[in-house]
């Protein structure tokens, strides 16, 4: 009888290894791109204004298919054209840890759908609100700010900077703690 | 009963076999690639089910055969030895021809192959993407040059030199009925050379598995007369049509300004995404999304509103449109003749 018990935990602790994570290729798009309001500062007339009810940045910022379809989109909407892969050009760098606008997920949400002083351009209505999320999960993993366990790693092609996964930590800066 | 089971199995062997048949077969050839190949898959089968029942034959009659008991175990039979000699060396030896003849046969049905692009004048270069295909006639004069996807004509009795590239993952070409297979590599071109006899459709199919839609990644070869041929590649070279009326028109606005233009181009318009299927002529062509859909007003409007309950796992994203920008944008796309 142990020799069947312990095969059976065996079998089950080997099936809890079978959880996968979620792609969400559908989401809802009820809310629409724009309708949502992300303060960009803190400082609110007539008292704080009320916490958004959807937590849409963290379902999307620890989870590996988010991550790489933003990395997919950052080369398809052309976004090194200005920010290069990463290392800045025209735009500012975005795999060091200096950040103008904050390196929150809303901050980088509400640059990239609303725009930023000289040059950033506002892609509200160009790109589905998701995509947007997507693409700042994105970012956020070029400097280290995602888990490794979930940032995109090798390229396809010529790798121009460490892949996103073997960026060094955020909060420690690559030193051990 | 008896006689109702065998109506029942002929018909089930019958709608089996029509299977054989049709636009996507490699049993029904309708190019001298495919000819070949079919002609090779039937030769080799058959001299194998020969052998195969020689053998067999050859097993059974030892078994059936009452044995005989030697009169003298000792004493040796030099002559039945040398029988039995020779017909071991016999199989040894027809084994052998058997053998060296199939593997000459398969070499120069491969030179065949080879030879039927030696004079190709046309060259189109297949860009596999997860899922469809980008299809790109090259030629000498770049204002010739044309970007289409997933249907490839071609002139009916020509030979005709593909291409093959990926951008993403190993994707491979195959269309039965006029050739065999051959993968898109990414970082590597393959050359595929096909032939049509006669004019006519054949559907082809991605032959190597490349992700969530690999079933949903066809193609299509429309081999035409040349001079028709000739004027469809003049036709597709034109910028879009200009929209016909006030709803397609408002279409066109909303494809501008909204996620559309981001990604699909349409000629003659500021939209020149590259990384989507060329949608300057996208109401000729007979399907939609890679062979998953027919083209139709309800099935372009289907696809739009819910890309990914038609195609799940597709880089064609939701987009959050209205129910009349839904329509005008239909209608604009509906005109891209």
């Amino acid at each position: 009888m142990k020799p069947a018990a312990a095969t059976l935990l065996l079998a089950i602790l080997a099936l809890a290894a079978c959880q996968r994570e979620e792609r969400d290729t559908r989401p809802q798009s009820a809310l629409g791109s724009g309708e949502q309001p992300t303060p960009v500062t803190t400082l609110e007339p007539g008292g704080q204004r009320p916490s958004p009810t959807d937590n849409k940045a963290a379902s999307f910022e620890a989870n590996a298919f988010h991550l790489s379809e933003g990395k997919r989109l950052f080369g398809w909407f052309n976004c090194s054209g200005c920010h290069a892969n990463g290392g800045g050009g025209m735009g500012p760098a975005l795999m060091d840890e200096k950040w103008i606008y904050g390196s929150s997920m809303e901050s980088i949400h509400a640059t990239i759908r609303d725009g930023r002083p000289n040059g950033m351009p506002s892609f509200r209505d160009k790109i589905p609100d998701d995509q947007i999320w997507e693409l700042a999960a994105f970012v956020r993993s070029l400097s280290g700010n995602a888990p490794s366990s979930a940032a995109p790693s090798r390229n396809d092609d010529m790798m121009v900077h460490p892949s996103e996964n073997r960026m060094p930590d955020a909060a420690t800066l690559g030193k051990s703690p | 009963m008896k006689r109702l089971a065998s109506i029942a199995f002929a018909t089930a062997i019958a709608l089996f076999l029509q299977g054989c048949a049709g636009w996507q077969s490699a049993l029904d050839p309708k190019g001298p690639a495919a000819s070949e190949l079919a002609w090779l898959i039937w030769f080799f089968t058959g001299l194998c089910a020969v052998v195969w029942v020689l053998v067999m034959a050859a097993l059974a009659v030892p078994l059936m055969m009452r044995s005989r008991e030697r009169l003298e175990p000792l004493v040796l039979d030099a002559g039945a030895d040398n029988r039995k000699l020779r017909v071991v060396m016999t199989a040894v030896g027809l084994t052998a021809v058997i053998l060296v003849g199939l593997t000459l046969l398969s070499f120069f049905a491969n030179r065949t192959l080879a030879a039927i692009g030696s004079d190709a004048a046309l060259t189109i270069r297949v860009t596999g993407h997860q899922w469809w295909w980008e299809v790109r006639y090259e030629d000498a004069t770049p204002s010739r040059i044309l970007t289409t996807a997933n249907e490839i004509h071609i002139p009916a009795g020509e030979p005709v030199r593909l291409l093959l590239t990926s951008t993403d993952v190993i994707h491979s070409f195959w269309v039965p009925s006029l050739s065999g297979k051959l993968d898109l590599i990414p970082g590597r071109m393959n050359v595929l050379d096909i032939k049509a006899d006669k004019p006519g459709v054949y559907r082809g199919q991605c032959a190597e598995f490349c992700g969530a839609q690999h079933a949903n990644m066809g193609t299509f070869i429309i081999a035409e007369p040349r001079a028709k041929f000739d004027a469809w590649w003049n036709d597709q070279l034109q910028p879009a049509a200009a929209p016909s009326n006030d709803e397609a028109k408002t279409g066109e606005d909303l494809f501008l300004k909204r996620p559309c233009v981001m990604c699909h181009k349409i000629g003659g318009t500021p939209a020149g995404g590259t990384v989507a299927p060329d949608l300057t002529h996208v109401a000729s062509r007979q399907t939609l999304a890679a062979g998953t859909l027919t083209m139709s007003r309800g099935n372009l409007a289907a696809w739009i509103a819910d890309p990914q309950g038609v195609k799940p796992g597709s880089h064609m994203p939701v987009v959050d449109l209205s129910g009349d920008e839904l329509n005008a944008i239909v209608a604009y796309l509906e005109g891209l003749k």
